[in-house]
Formats: C-alpha cells, structure tokens, sequence
C-alpha cells in the first residue's frame, strides 16, 4: 500500500484557514481515524520544511515564542502544489510490494513447500482477526461515516489479501515445483 | 444461554448425504457464520435448524424441546413466531406492497392491522427504503426488495434469525449497508443470527464462525486457524 504523503494531508488542512501545529494534529488524527497517528515531532519538522519550500508561511504567533506557539496559512504556491497533488490520479500498482508476497517467495525459495503453506495460513488467521476488528468498529451504533469510510478501506484490502492467500494456498505445491524444477 | 442445539444431525437428499452428522449449540442473542465451500452443506443445516426440513437422524432442539419431531404444523407455528428467515432473492408476496408484505408476519401472529402497518412502516425506515411502502416487489429494484425482505425477517423481533446468503444478490455497498443494519438492529433486540456465507468479509460480522467441509464441521472459532504467531497483530 502506498505511503501516506504527509505533507499534502497538511497543506490540505490548512486549506480552510490558518491553524496551530497541534490543531494540524487533532484535525489529522481525527479526518484519518484509522491512520497511524502523527507524532507532534512529525508535524513540526513537516512544518518546517514546507515553509522553507514556501508553501505555508507563519501567519502570527502568541506572546510566547516557540513551536507549538505558531500558527502556519497556506500561500498561493502551497495553494497551486495542493490543488495539482489533488488532480494527478495515484499510478495504480505500479509494482507488486508487499511484504507478504514477499514472504511466500522466499519461503519457497529457501524452504519445503510446508513452511510456504503453514505461514500463508497463519497470515490468513491474523488477517481474518483483523477483519473482524475492523467489522466491528463499522457496526458499533456511535460509529461516524468518517469511521466506517476509513474501515471499509483496510476491509476492502484485507478482503483483497485474503482471496490471494486462499488462491495461493491452492496453488502452493504447484509454485514449489516450478521454482525448485 | 444455549437456545438452539443440533446433535448428530444427518440429512441426505436420496443418494447424496448433505449433512453427515453436524453438532453445534446457539447461544442467545449470538451471532454465528456457518461458512464453507460450495456443496458443504451450509443450506442445509439452516433449514434443519429452522425446521424447514428434518434430519433424517440426530436431533434439534429448541430451547429444551426437541422439535425435530414435531408435525410441520408445529415447527410451522414456531417459525411464525419465534423465528426469522431470510433468503438471498427476498422471496416478497408479489401480490402485496412493500408495507403489506412487511406487516405481514405480525398480522400471522395475531398483531392488529394499525399497529401491524405502522411497525412495518418503522422497519421499511430502518432499512431506508420508506419511499417504496406503497410498491409491489415486480416495481422495485433488487436491493430495494432485499431490504424489504430483511425489514420483514426481523419484524417479529424473532429470537433467531435464518440467514442464508442475505446479501449474495446485491453491490458491495448495498450489501455491506444491509448487513450493519441487520447486525445493528440483531445485537440491539437480542436476536441470534445464523448467517450462511462464503465470503470471509461477511462472515467477519459475526461473534464466531463454524465452517463446514463434507457435511460436518471442519472447526469452529473466532475465524482463527492456527494461534497468533508471537501475540502479533
Ligand atoms: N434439493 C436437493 N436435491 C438433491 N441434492 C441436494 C438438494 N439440495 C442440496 N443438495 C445436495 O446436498 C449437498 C449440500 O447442499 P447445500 O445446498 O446444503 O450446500 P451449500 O453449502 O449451501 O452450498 P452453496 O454454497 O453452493 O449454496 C450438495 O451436495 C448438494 O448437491
Ligand atoms: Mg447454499
């Protein structure tokens, strides 16, 4: 899965308006509930290089100084990078990167046909588990749309990983033979 | 508490066994996936369970009474009352409006006709399809006849719902809209469901999964095969 680009989610949520880097945080955490959250060291150093780029730009501070004292507003040049990052469409796939197809390889490749086949059904179970997790947080009656959309999204993913390694399994013993001819 | 029960149920259809001796118990108000490959068995233990057919051998019992043995009558005044079931095409009353058809298992069980109609109304709301009360199944779309359908199995507020393929027939997002409104609405009134699928993402709605192979039950659990290598999640 593709790695999150903090910098645009920042730029994004400053679109709106000025805020402080610890209203950047909340605001992250809280439109991306399922994401890993973002460390105020993160959003800060983030801050920093984006200003030195030019895109956002101190818009006042408090009476003390210091970091989490200022506030940061989008310029028209961090306005223009967002608004292209919104419209250039993601490559879909362009590779195959995944640790766990990774992993079945260089199971077949250094090992019998038995570790690939008992790991893929131990990253099955642990899939499924977390499935249920996330199906959970989807039916609990307080949950947000913010919530349920963020859910459906690792489901869908987990759903993906889960016909592959069922397929997979299927295939396992044919897979070691071609590569061990 | 254990409500429903199978023991050593067996079923065949002529020469073909569909269910080769299958145990298992239902708690209240759980909800359970029977899942496995096609032809294991899966619809056939439903309507065993629900007393649409009997084991050839085995038994099923409801809450202490084996009803297995009982005239079709019987198990047919039971399903009337405390149980629900659900198909993946609806099965509505072609003859009767979305309403009617809702309203209709109440008014069986003895419920007036306003009350009847203003409690199908409240289920046709739940399931967000209101705008078609005064529709005929042949005017609706498929989607909108399922969501009649599931307001009309868990009208009743039935104890356990029968739950085969409920969203098989339907798009990825109306099926998965259905099915956390089934859940939503099951887990609020107490309601068991026994909910038959193949697919991994629907049987994630449930508390415990059984998963059938050859007529019998293969294993059972939280969906887990093996342990958890290292605690990791
Ligand atoms: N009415 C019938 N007449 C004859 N054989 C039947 C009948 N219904 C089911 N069977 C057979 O009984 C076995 C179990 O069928 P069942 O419908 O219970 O499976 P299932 O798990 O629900 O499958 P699927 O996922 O395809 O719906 C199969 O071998 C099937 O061919
Ligand atoms: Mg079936």
């Amino acid at each position: 899965m593709g790695e999150v680009s903090t910098p645009h989610v920042l730029l994004g949520l400053l679109a709106g308006g000025s805020r402080h880097g610890y209203e950047l945080k909340r605001a992250h955490d809280e439109r991306l509930p399922r994401a890993r959250p973002l460390a105020f060291g993160q959003v800060y150093a983030t801050l920093g290089r984006l200003e030195r780029d030019g895109l956002v730009a101190t818009a006042g501070q408090d009476r003390v100084a210091g970091p989490d004292r200022t506030a940061y507003a989008l310029t028209d040049q961090g306005r223009d990078t967002l608004d292209q990052w919104l419209s250039t469409v993601e490559p879909p796939m362009p590779y195959v990167a995944s640790t766990l197809f990774a992993k079945v390889v260089v199971a077949l490749l250094v090992a019998d046909v038995d570790r690939a086949r008992s790991y893929l059904i131990a990253q099955r179970a642990a899939h499924t588990a977390r499935l249920r997790e996330l199906t959970a947080v989807k039916t609990d009656p307080s949950a947000t749309l913010s919530d349920v959309v963020a859910a459906d999204f690792a489901i869908a993913h987990l759903d993906a990983d889960l016909r592959w390694l069922h397929a997979t399994l299927g295939r396992v013993a044919d897979w070691h033979r071609e590569v061990h001819p | 508490m254990t409500q429903l029960q199978a023991r050593g149920v067996v079923r065949a259809y002529g020469p073909t066994p569909a269910l080769r001796g299958v145990t298992l118990d239902l708690a209240e108000g759980e909800i359970v996936a029977v899942t496995g490959p096609s032809g294991c068995g899966k619809s056939t233990l439903l309507h065993c369970l629900a007393g649409i057919l009997r084991p050839d051998a085995g038994e099923v019992t409801w809450r202490g009474h084996r009803i297995d043995t009982w005239s079709e009558a019987a198990r047919s005044r039971l399903r009337r009352t405390e149980f629900g079931v659900l198909f993946q095409f609806g099965q509505l009353v072609a003859e009767l409006t979305a309403a009617e058809n809702v309203a209709l298992p109440l008014l069986l069980a003895g419920t007036g006709r306003r009350e009847a109609r203003t409690a199908a109304f409240t289920w046709l709301e739940r399931f967000g399809v209101a705008e078609v009360a005064d529709v005929r199944p042949g005017e609706m779309s498929g989607g909108q006849q399922q969501r009649c359908a599931t307001a009309r199995a868990l009208v009743t507020e039935p104890r356990v719902l029968f739950a085969d393929e409920p969203t098989g027939a339907l798009d990825t997002l109306t099926g998965e809209q259905v099915l956390t409104q089934l859940v939503r609405l099951a887990r609020e009134q107490r309601t068991a469901v026994v909910l038959v699928t193949h697919e991994p993402r629907i049987a994630a709605y449930a508390d415990r999964e059984i998963v059938l192979r050859d007529g019998l039950v293969d294993h059972t659990g939280l969906g887990l095969d093996v342990p958890l290598a290292g605690g990791a999640r």
